[in-house]
């Protein structure tokens, strides 16, 4: 059994500890927003936070969260409006959207830590996900208008 | 009550008639495509009737959408066109999936009916259709309007969801007629005179916002990998290492003593391990060791081998058979009597989709095992809808598929046929699964974009006009070589003769976001330049004076040249490549502006600008979202993406070795314009990337004075160019 809270919510969960967290948000919480892309922390679509840090969910061990604060895409906001949900649809970031929650976490990650990144502070914080639809200049045009929106 | 899957939006026949009051119009088989028929019509006649548009008391109108949507936008565009006709508000326009049922559902193509979106036909091939659908239903709202105000049709109007008296002023919403008005029958004949003229359009070429993104950035939208039943197992394959062979055996009884480990499936090509969760049947596939049996065809198969040594054999073998793909003019006399030949060799790697959802299916079979249920992000849901029911040995009506978005389409999803693998153990062991493919997997048992050898030759005459053309394509890959491979629509080279020599090595391929054209036209466009230097002429210029160019090409080659100021002088260690493309009707020409890490052999592309004819853009905004992700796509599989087969197996295996294009590859600065044509919507979803490695290689012979002509251009083998 390990416990933490998941999107503010206290939760525990009945799974080996060495379990993926990937599968844990996916399969047993149901939160499904959460994806599967590569399952060896290469490509990014796994993104969640924890304690405040963009982590690889198909890399992180259950056991590795226990205590700890985990926020999925669903928790990013309550209504959708945060501003980098607000500033993807507003430079209509997303094509085929497998990618998007995992960007958005890592791009979350970023203006909390630096709420006006530069161009080049974007690129580098951002390399580590892959867009296969080449959404990435939106991608960096919507987390300059969040930063500059709000 | 059962409980209610997670299967986002997902909508029966049943509850789509059912729907409480108002007005149905239902959509026939016609012999020249769509047409409406009312509800009367519908529920009396045979079951090839199903919904299309539905408008409710309340205004809200239903329109059933046949656009697989991944990513490319289909969903919204194709019910925007119906809506457009009909004068809806699209503000009450809801969007739901047709359901996969290509005779009712389907555009004609080739004589078929069919509702693959494939080869950018989404709105190219159902904007006809589409359009007079939308003004049979709007005739039928203005003539119940009429009815009710005892005025003639022909006095009213529309606006946006309300119809008009204009004498009187008086207003009624589509909502409110359809409480009390009938469909007749048949419905009304809509001439295409009658339909809306291109300076009328209220939502045609308007930036109307696509309606999958709201739920792709909170994680609501709903892929096949996301579904959630009752009771589901979870199920994952190991297909043969080496594509096409069959298990012999394997440690069954090891993995069946796996924690969560349920059972093991014998599959043609492969074993399938089924257990409670995911990761435990993730771990039991990492487990399973297979001995499969000898005599696969690609048993042996060396990718490079063939590509280097066995294609150029293929080529200069008179006896090898050869399928003659276009012939016109005497292409013979043209090089007998040339002032000038040339000839050039151009080689390209295979190509994997990896789109980002690896492959996968969730099926479901009723008690008694009669009916199946399947949930699938598909390019082709009636195609999925057949193949599965040929695995089963169902009929079609045992068959009923759920269509989810696609993480990523690119031409892989047409098949059904893990889908297929998905109904098989569901029904071996009688639960709900959910099939996954691994990354892994998803490589290894790829299907690929074919590898491929050209050789192109061309003659000269006295005025240094290209009189004569040849190409020759060598692979495996039958059509899918062959696309992209007849320059006609942009250059009509008077005598020319184009074939093709396959040859057949057991390797999966496939379709792949333009295929064919991503080989063909990297040769063709990098051998015009070829010629153009040689000749001390400007590209552009060798190609309006010399190539025959038709007048949409040198539109769009104009159109280039100045959003790039083609002329003007770039910063040193920059330098420009241009070329063109076709694919489904459009035509592309573009630029692209390199600098080199002589160094380490990496190109860098920083500026692109693509200029395209397509026709009437249907949804520009959309349009230009769809051509920059094939830019990047094209700049993805021309600087990185390798896959490279030895002993018949595949040598990548995620995305650390498949290298594709991340955001600091990006180029700083793209654009895309649009040539204003008066002519129908062409193909838009493939006509961003062919393009780009001739543009990219041009460049870099400018900068360098040397030619890549192998696809990749890895840092390695720009450095080994750079040496040669």
């Amino acid at each position: 059994m390990v416990a933490f809270t998941l999107n503010g919510k206290p939760v525990s969960v009945e799974a080996d500890s060495s379990t993926p967290l990937l599968w844990v948000i996916r399969d047993q919480l149901k939160l499904t927003g959460t994806k599967y892309g590569c399952g060896m922390a290469v490509c990014g679509a796994c993104t969640v936070h924890v304690n405040g840090a963009a982590v690889r969910s198909c890399a992180t061990q259950l056991s590795a969260v226990a205590g700890k604060r985990v926020v999925t895409i669903e928790g990013l906001s309550p209504t959708s409006s945060h501003p980098l949900q607000k500033a993807w649809i507003a430079e209509q970031v997303p094509q085929c959207g497998y990618c998007q929650s995992g960007q958005l976490m890592k791009a979350a990650e970023l203006l909390a830590a630096n709420p006006k990144p530069t161009r080049a502070q974007i690129v580098s914080h951002m390399n580590g996900n892959i867009c296969r639809c080449g959404t990435y200049h939106r991608i960096a045009a919507a987390i300059e208008r969040a930063a500059r929106e709000g | 009550m059962t409980a209610k899957p997670n299967t986002g939006f997902d909508i029966s026949r049943r509850s789509f008639l059912k729907g409480a009051g108002g007005l149905t119009f239902c959509v026939a088989l016609g012999a020249d495509g769509i047409r409406l028929i009312s509800e009367a019509e519908a529920q009396g006649a045979a079951r090839s009737m199903n919904a299309w548009v539905r408008i409710a008391p309340d205004g809200v109108v239903t329109i059933l959408s046949p656009g697989a949507e991944m990513g490319q936008g289909s969903m919204t565009s194709l019910p925007l066109i119906l809506a457009e006709e009909m004068d809806a508000d699209w503000a009450k326009v809801a969007i739901e999936w047709a359901p996969a049922d290509a005779k009712v559902y389907g555009y004609t193509f080739a004589n078929q009916r069919m509702m693959q979106i494939v080869g950018s036909r989404a709105v190219m091939l159902y904007f006809n259709d589409l359009r007079i659908a939308g003004a049979q239903v709007r005739k039928v709202l203005l003539a119940n309007a009429a009815e009710k105000w005892g005025v003639a049709m022909a006095s009213l109007q529309t606006e946006p969801g309300v119809v008009i008296d204009p004498a009187s002023g008086r207003r009624m919403s589509y909502g409110e007629i359809a409480s009390f008005a009938r469909v007749p029958s048949p419905l009304p004949s809509v001439d295409k005179s009658e339909l809306t003229l291109k300076n009328q359009f209220r939502l045609i070429g308007k930036p109307v916002p696509r309606r999958d993104l709201p739920a792709k950035v909170n994680g609501t939208a709903q892929y096949a990998i996301d579904v959630d039943l009752p009771g589901m197992v979870y199920a994952t394959a190991k297909h043969s290492p080496v594509q096409g062979g069959e298990p012999d055996n394997w440690n069954d009884a090891r993995i069946k003593a796996m924690p969560g480990v349920i059972g093991t499936m014998r599959l043609s090509d492969g074993v399938a391990v089924i257990a409670d969760s995911f990761p435990q049947a993730m771990a039991a596939r990492a487990a399973l060791e297979v001995n499969w049996k000898k005599g696969a065809k690609a048993e042996g198969f060396n990718s490079e081998a063939a590509l280097n040594e066995t294609y150029a054999k293929i080529h200069a073998d008179p006896a090898a058979k050869t399928q003659t793909l276009d012939s016109k003019g005497d292409a013979k006399a043209a090089f007998s009597s040339a002032a000038k030949l040339y000839k050039a060799e151009f080689r390209s790697d295979y190509g994997y989709h990896a789109q980002m959802e690896p492959l996968n299916a969730v099926a479901r079979l009723d008690a008694a095992g009669n009916q199946v249920e399947v949930w699938e992000g598909s390019q082709a849901p009636d195609a999925s809808r057949m193949a599965v029911a040929k695995a089963l040995g169902f009929s079609p009506e045992q068959v009923t598929l759920h269509q989810c978005y696609m993480g990523g389409g690119f031409g892989r999803r047409t098949l059904g046929d893990y889908a297929a693998e998905a109904a098989r153990i569901a029904r071996e062991v009688k639960r709900p699964v959910k099939l996954v493919w691994t990354r892994e997997e998803d490589i290894a048992h790829a299907m690929f974009r074919p590898q491929s050898f050209q050789c192109l030759e061309a003659a000269l005459d006295k005025d240094g006009k290209v009189a004569g053309w040849t190409h020759c394509v060598v692979g495996d890959g039958g059509v899918l070589l062959q696309t992209g491979i007849r320059p006609s629509s942009y250059y009509a080279i008077p005598n020319q003769h184009i074939e093709a020599r396959g040859v057949s090595h057991g390797i999966r391929v496939k379709h792949w976001r333009a295929v064919g054209h991503v080989f063909n036209v990297f040769a063709i466009e990098s051998f015009v330049d070829q010629m153009a230097v040689d000749q001390r002429m400007d590209p552009v210029d060798f190609r309006f004076q010399r190539m025959s160019i038709t007048p949409r090409a040198r539109a769009v080659f104009e159109k280039a040249v100045q959003m790039s100021d083609w002329k003007a002088s770039r910063p040193a260690g920059r330098a420009l490549g241009i070329s063109i493309s076709e694919r489904s009707g459009s035509l592309g020409a573009g630029v692209a502006e390199i600098s080199l890490e002589r160094a380490s052999g990496k190109i860098r592309v920083h500026k692109v600008w693509l200029a395209i004819d397509g026709g009437l853009i249907v949804q520009p905004e959309m349009a230009r979202a769809n051509v920059e992700s094939g830019i990047v796509y094209g700049l993805s599989s021309v600087l990185h993406e390798r896959v490279t087969i030895k002993g018949g197996a595949v040598e990548q295996s995620n995305f650390h070795d498949y290298h594709v294009l991340r955001m600091s590859d990006m180029p700083e600065e793209m654009q895309v314009a649009f040539v204003d044509r008066d002519a129908a919507p062409s193909g838009l979803g493939e006509i961003g990337n062919p393009w780009v490695a001739a543009a990219v290689a041009n460049a870099f012979y400018r900068l360098t004075g040397k030619r890549l002509n192998h696809m990749p251009f890895t840092p390695a083998r720009v450095l080994e160019t750079l040496k040669a």
